[in-house]
């Protein structure tokens, strides 16, 4: 049931190209229906996303952040991936000790051919974020 | 198995006789030259120097409670370029040899030729409390030591110094020895590895025991700990959620002095002052725009937040960081509680052996299982 002016959450994704885009685009190719909250951002490795990119889109008003890589052993570059891995976890774990909401970042293994979960993950978020509430640092002017 | 030696000058007390052992090793050549803090010759500070010639070790003072600079950004620079082709000595407090440690990790400074000298640390005073406090007539050196050797309270501590759970250097090739010593008869020299044992040998220092040493060491760093727990739980309380954190930083003004004073951020060009962060008027006009206003100078918290991702996982807890800031925002008690969670995360130390790899350098193939299932 659509309610009147429903909060839609504002996603920004950063996802790898030669895993998770590709499911992206398999997603699509087989017409799965999927929350077209998310904003999607190809990078080549999940391993590129330097924290800042996160940071910015969270504190200029995104309601969450999705960081989607290949699975740990399956990265294209061989470890990008690993590092992805420790570098999401300490930025968590920095917003979860300063009390900023750290489940408003997420980060998910999605591979090239499960364009299925890739559906279900973006339906996923939503739905989270959706029950969060917009984030409150988007209206915050002096961060 | 550590070594231990007495240097005692009967009545010059510690700094007599950290002042002989310096001299001593410049007189016989065991260094070329000293990285050591020194009284300036005129007005009320002392600052590290490099001093080629034994006669300018009288003006020594290692044991002065304040560092006005984190060294090891000075061994960063003098190393750097090229390492040392002499034999340099450097005296360095545990927080500032860490630091060193850690710079050498990420290939800022270079440990060849160097002479480790690290020296037990009661704690510092700020630049001005020490100034001040000089200027009024006491020896602010005489006075920390006495509180420290009658276990009475240091009000003026700063307090990084005051939460600090490593008052003994770590890795040092000797160790000036203070906690658990005379400090009226003169100090403890502690050999902790092969080369400087080998300096004590050719001193002809006489083998000593010290049974106090490490049960007055335990001591200080029980207490330094349970101060170091209540803080963090304060801080925590103090800067947890947005409007907490905003509040600490109403006053920060993106001076970005805190970067520059910290050992460890090295970048020559941090990525704020870089032209990745020069926008146009339009994306200005935009942010304030879609917010409804726009303060300026704009990404006070995330230059926070990114210095925390960058570098927290390295911080020594050195404290200068609140000292640089113009407007004593406790930046240093914001990152030592979230350097603190995230150092233990890998069970990293920072600066505690050159062996333990940076932790965002690194990974293992098993770990971390929560993230991304």
């Amino acid at each position: 049931m659509a309610e009147e002016n429903e909060f839609e959450p504002v996603i920004v994704g950063f996802f790898c190209n030669w895993c998770t885009a590709t499911a992206a685009d398999l997603a699509g190719t087989l017409r799965m229906q999927y929350p077209p909250n998310v904003r999607p951002i190809r990078t080549m490795c999940s391993g590129s996303v330097d924290p800042v990119y996160v940071l910015r889109a969270l504190l200029g008003g995104a309601d969450g952040v999705i960081v989607g890589g290949c699975p740990p052993g399956d990265c294209h570059y061989v470890n990008g991936n690993y590092k992805a891995r420790r570098r999401m976890a300490i930025l968590k774990t920095i917003l979860d000790t300063l009390g900023l909401e750290n489940n408003r970042v997420w980060i998910r293994w999605i591979s090239a051919a499960e364009g299925a979960k890739f559906a279900r993950t973006m339906n996923e978020i939503t739905k989270s974020l959706k029950k969060l509430g917009p984030n409150p640092i988007s209206k915050d002017w002096s961060i | 198995m550590e070594r231990y030696a007495f240097i005692s000058t009967g009545n010059q007390g510690a700094l007599g006789a950290v002042r002989q052992f310096l001299a001593s090793l410049l007189e016989k050549k065991l260094v070329d030259a000293l990285l050591v803090p020194l009284e300036l010759p005129t007005g009320d500070n002392v600052v590290p120097t490099i001093v080629s010639r034994p006669e300018q070790i009288q003006a020594a003072n290692p044991l002065a409670p304040v560092m006005p600079v984190n060294a090891a950004r000075l061994v960063s620079r003098i190393t750097m370029i090229s390492p040392s082709p002499d034999r340099l000595g450097v005296v360095l407090r545990p927080c500032e040899l860490r630091a060193l440690v850690e710079l050498v990790k990420l290939k800022q400074a270079s440990l060849d030729k160097l002479l480790l000298i690290g020296v037990d640390c009661f704690g510092t005073y700020s630049v001005n409390d020490y100034e001040k406090s000089a200027r009024e007539g006491s020896s602010p050196t005489e006075d920390l030591l006495g509180r420290a050797q009658g276990g009475k309270e240091a009000p003026m501590l700063r307090k990084a110094c005051q939460i600090c759970e490593y008052p003994v250097p770590m890795g040092a090739d000797l160790t000036i020895g203070l906690i658990g010593v005379d400090l009226g008869r003169g100090i403890l020299l502690v050999g902790g590895t092969p080369e400087g044992e080998k300096v004590m040998q050719e001193l002809g220092l006489e083998e000593a025991k010290s049974e106090e040493r490490q049960s007055a060491i335990s001591k200080l760093i029980e207490e330094r700990t349970g101060k170091k727990e209540a803080l963090l739980k304060q801080t925590r309380e103090e800067v947890s959620g947005l409007d907490k954190m905003m509040a600490t930083l109403a006053t920060c003004i993106n001076c970005h002095n805190c970067k520059t004073a910290c050992p460890l951020c090295y970048c020559k060009e941090c990525f704020f002052d870089s032209p990745v962060f020069e926008f146009e008027a339009e994306k200005y006009l935009g942010w304030a725009k879609r917010k409804g206003a726009l303060r300026m100078p704009n990404d006070t918290l995330l230059f926070h937040l990114t210095r925390l991702n960058h570098m927290v996982v390295s911080c020594v807890g050195c404290g200068l960081c609140t000292e640089a800031c113009p407007n004593d925002i406790p930046v240093s008690d914001i990152f030592r509680l979230v350097g603190e969670q995230v150092q233990k995360m890998f069970d990293y130390v920072p600066g505690r052996s050159l062996d333990e790899e940076l932790p965002l350098t690194t990974f293992k193939e098993e770990e971390l299982p929560d993230i991304g299932m």
